[in-house]
């Protein structure tokens, strides 16, 4: 089947099998490789998008529900160059090691500090813990988000 | 004059400096290419098909359906195999694909590639395969006596004790000063460690591509290319300058990528179809298709005067290899020759044993060996402790070992071991008061679960510490290349083989570089083995030491040649070693010359636990931690060495187990088997206790495995001192820590 749906504010097509996840067409249709394959069962979070303004895991997404809708990725959050001021706080605060979880973290991130702008360290903790991250023990990854939250 | 003016206004970073991670801005953008990530015109995707038996003789494989099937380019079996037929780390005992039987859960039987994923995956389900069920090996208390699952005992006639049981990988004995010597007390116990995954959360991936003259690139996450390539290469009959291993975006590794996963099977089908071809395995799929951490049970009894000191250790390690070799005979050694811990141990008796069985194949995984016998030891210390009615702090203190003390294997502590500092170090850290009531279930243990007002809640402080050593012991011949060519527009790029996989090699290479040659321009040339010798592996905490000898000694010899020639290019590879180290005497676990072990590093953990001793619910409030580490390369990355080593320990103590029932694995997704999440970790303050190591670039140590190899072990010292309950296994269950209701007896 054909969908078309919107990715980071431009408009895509792409040929998919009716079975296929929203991440599976991100990542190996449509070119947005950014969001993570780490569990595909919704688990881990390293795919999370937004999908019409709402933080989900595309992998429990199917395709063919995106059709019509807007998709944001990581891949959406910075302009050009420039970081995301939660990409940059990540960067900073040296919460990133393998980096796989990371897209899905900052996405999340992005997504708690515009529904929460100072959030506290318990609602930080709640927020993220639909990520796993398997390298860093998140301290430093609760550093990037006070540090994103105070920018 | 230009080197001093270039250096002043040096901005990147040099040794010792926090700098930020030059892959942190494509990987928080979503740019960086992981393995899974690699996307070629004309791929093709395989699929393996495995077993779904542990123990099972093969009668026939069918793949008429399956070649049939839409889409389909190839289906491939052991016959396909061109060269050798088995591979391994470092004995081959593993079929490529399986030949007439298979001995674990999981084990690679056939291969698919076709057009989509989909096709290979459906078309692999059409192979039929007619198994005939063996009895599976599943107690590794009985493999010893049981049939051998191996003819010839692969590990045999390498130097090891040759045991004539069937089913043992390895025996060994280490026996130091007077094994029978008594002490004026003697504390026993029995401990038992299930089987860790490393968890890594880049799923197993990669992308083979023929290079139309009949040899083949790989592009691999993985902890060691060159070993990849040696292994790859015979099974594909090919010389190993026609099989090239390219490093591709490394999802985290903790040891899991040390052996072989998909690299042969991807090869083989991009041979055989002329296409490239891509394996990425889902996470059900890479829960089978890595090695584990061992579990183990440990029998120890300590003999000490009544004054603390140990007189005597006496320990019998049991360890489950699974089906295959992987590292299990060096994991046997370092599980026993750091059985004791950190301490002056006169007397000692320490016996280690892996076996094979029908049980998931394990191998290398962060702390290696000394993960299972820290926990053991530090509960055996914390007896001795209660039973003398000392601190327990201060009963490691008395026991301390320091340089020039002696280890079990007889090898003489020349380099830096600031244990005792670390000790004070780490009891030094004030935890903060405990949390009044009130409080938000968050912070309670059970959390968002609501389990409790706090009632039953009782909070407990653990310490203990550990230490293993760093790089590749027992004689074999670790070393790194790194190869710096100077342009003459003044940068400089680098090639190092040193894998990537998240700890921050990569940036550790730039450091030293920039450091060396006095310029900001320096760049990282991709990593393939066909412009470098070896690294060596990304493990052991071995990866920085290395990289930092090779390319420091690289960049001083270009420097030498570019004196020597004036302008130009210059190009120049280097190896490095560290000192040389020697096998362990195979009767009686001695050293057979200077070192069997190259350095060591030590961490010490003091952790609070709260528990809801009614409900068995823990929660972890609190972790202190020093760790000796030689001299900090980059102090930020190093601290998150410390937490992320610390999260995986405490993964091990509350939480982690790859659960089997004969042999077949019954919990293989996040679903199931749980890694710890945002919510479970408390805040790690550490503490780097910097003793520069003699023998080392730039006096830095390895880091890595020291917070996992004591963290388990501190995390439950913490849950015994809140519940008083003895803790002999982890991961620790609600059911071990659940007291009984009040009035009911004991």
């Amino acid at each position: 089947m054909r969908i078309a749906l919107r990715i980071n504010g431009a408009e895509h097509r792409a040929d998919c099998w009716e079975g296929e996840s929203l991440l599976f067409a991100l990542r190996e249709k449509l070119g947005f490789p950014g969001s993570k394959n780490a569990c595909e069962q919704g688990e881990c979070g390293s795919c999370s998008v937004l999908l019409d303004g709402i933080l989900v895991c595309a992998c429990l997404v199917l395709a063919a529900q995106a059709d019509g809708h807007e998709v944001t990725t990581v891949e959406g959050l910075s302009e050009g160059d420039a970081l995301h001021v939660v990409q940059q706080a990540f960067v900073d605060a040296g919460a990133v090691q393998c980096g796989f979880c990371t897209p899905g973290l900052v996405v999340a991130t992005a997504d708690l500090l515009k529904r929460v702008p100072q959030p506290t360290d318990d609602e930080i903790r709640e927020a993220l813990s639909g990520n796993l991250c398997r390298c860093t023990g998140y301290a430093k990854i609760f550093d990037a988000v006070r540090l994103a939250a105070k920018a | 004059m230009t080197q001093t003016a270039a250096q002043r206004t040096l901005h990147l970073g040099h040794v010792g400096e926090v700098v930020p991670r030059a892959d942190a801005p494509p990987k928080v953008k979503g740019e960086f290419a992981y393995a899974s990530d690699l996307i070629v015109p004309g791929m093709l995707w395989g699929h393996t098909l495995r077993s779904g038996h542990a123990h099972a003789r093969i009668g026939s494989i069918d793949i008429a359906d399956a070649v049939a099937m839409p889409g389909v380019h190839a289906v491939l079996t052991h016959r396909d195999v061109p060269g050798q037929k088995t591979y391994g780390l470092e004995f081959p005992d593993q079929p490529v694909l399986a030949i007439d039987r298979v001995l674990y859960y999981g084990e690679a039987v056939a291969l698919v590639a076709a057009e989509h994923p989909e096709q290979a995956r459906r078309a692999a389900e059409r192979i039929t395969v007619t198994y005939e069920p063996l009895e599976p090996v599943a107690d590794m208390e009985r493999a010893t006596e049981s049939p051998p699952l191996h003819e010839g005992s692969p590990t045999r006639g390498h130097g090891y004790f040759d045991d004539p049981r069937p089913n043992v990988v390895r025996h060994m004995v280490i026996r130091h000063g007077d094994p029978d010597a008594a002490g004026e007390v003697s504390v026993s116990g029995v401990y038992d460690v299930g089987i860790q995954d490393q968890a890594f959360l880049g799923p197993e991936s990669g992308l083979a591509v023929p290079d139309g003259e009949g040899g083949v690139d790989i592009y691999v996450a993985t902890q060691w290319l060159h070993v990849d390539r040696s292994q790859v290469a015979p099974c594909l009959d090919l010389p190993l300058d026609q099989v090239r291993i390219h490093l591709a975006g490394v999802g985290g590794a903790f040891g899991g990528r040390e052996d072989l996963s998909m690299q042969l099977h991807a090869a083989l089908l991009a041979l055989h179809t002329s296409r490239p071809v891509k394996i990425v395995y889902n996470r059900e799929e890479s829960f089978v298709g890595h090695v584990h951490r061992h579990p183990a049970r440990i029998w120890c009894e300590h003999r000490a005067t009544r004054d603390g000191r140990l007189v005597n250790v006496r320990m019998r390690i049991l360890l489950d290899g699974g089906a295959y070799a992987s590292s299990s005979t060096a994991v046997t050694s370092n599980a026993a020759s750091f059985a004791v811990g950190p301490y002056e141990v006169p007397n000692a008796f320490i016996e280690s044993t892996a076996v094979y069985t029908n049980n998931p194949p394990c191998g290398a995984m962060r702390g290696f060996g000394a993960v299972q016998t820290c926990f053991a030891s530090e509960a055996q210390m914390d007896k001795l402790a209660e039973v003398l009615a000392l601190d327990p702090v201060e009963l490691r203190l008395v026991n301390a070992l320091a340089p020039g003390d002696v280890l079990p294997t007889g090898q003489r502590i020349t380099g830096s071991l600031p244990i005792a500092e670390t000790i004070r170090a780490a009891a030094a850290l004030e935890p903060p008061a405990a949390e009044e009531l009130p409080r938000d279930v968050l912070r309670l243990p059970g959390g968002a679960g609501n389990t409790t007002n706090g009632e039953g809640v009782r909070r407990g402080v653990g310490f203990a510490v550990g230490f293993k050593n760093i790089a590749y012991s027992e004689g074999f011949d670790d070393y790194c290349a790194a190869r710096v060519q100077l342009h003459s527009d003044g940068s400089a790029d680098v090639h190092c083989a040193a894998a990537e996989v998240g700890q921050g090699v990569s940036g550790v290479i730039l450091q030293v570089a920039r450091t060396e040659l006095g310029i900001d321009d320096v760049r990282l040339a991709p990593v393939v083995t066909a412009t470098v010798d070896s690294a060596g592996s990304a493990s052991a905490s071995r990866m920085t030491w290395m990289a930092a000898g090779a390319v420091r000694d690289a960049c001083r010899a270009a420097l030498e040649e570019r004196r020597r020639r004036g302008d130009g290019e210059i190009d120049v590879e280097k190896i490095y070693r560290h000192p040389r180290t020697t096998p362990l005497h195979p009767e009686t676990g001695q050293i057979t010359g200077e070192r069997a072990h190259v350095a060591f590093a030590a961490c010490a953990m003091k952790v609070v636990a709260e528990v809801d001793v009614e409900l068995g619910l823990t929660r972890i409030v609190w972790i202190g931690a020093a760790q000796d580490v030689g001299r900090a390369v980059n102090p930020q990355q190093v601290e998150g060495q410390i937490e992320g080593g610390t999260a995986q320990g405490l993964g091990l103590a509350l939480m982690e187990e790859i659960q089997t029932r004969d042999g077949l694995i019954t919990n293989a997704s996040f679903t199931d088997y749980l890694i710890p999440t945002a919510l479970d970790m408390p805040p790690v303050e550490s503490v780097l206790i910097e003793d520069p190591e003699p023998d080392a670039p730039y006096g830095l140590k390895g880091v890595g495995e020291p917070p996992t190899v004591v963290a388990t072990a501190a995390v439950v010292a913490a849950l015994r001192a809140a519940t008083g309950c003895e803790l002999t296994r982890v991961p620790v269950k609600p059911d071990d820590i659940c007291l009984p209701p009040p009035g009911t007896g004991t």
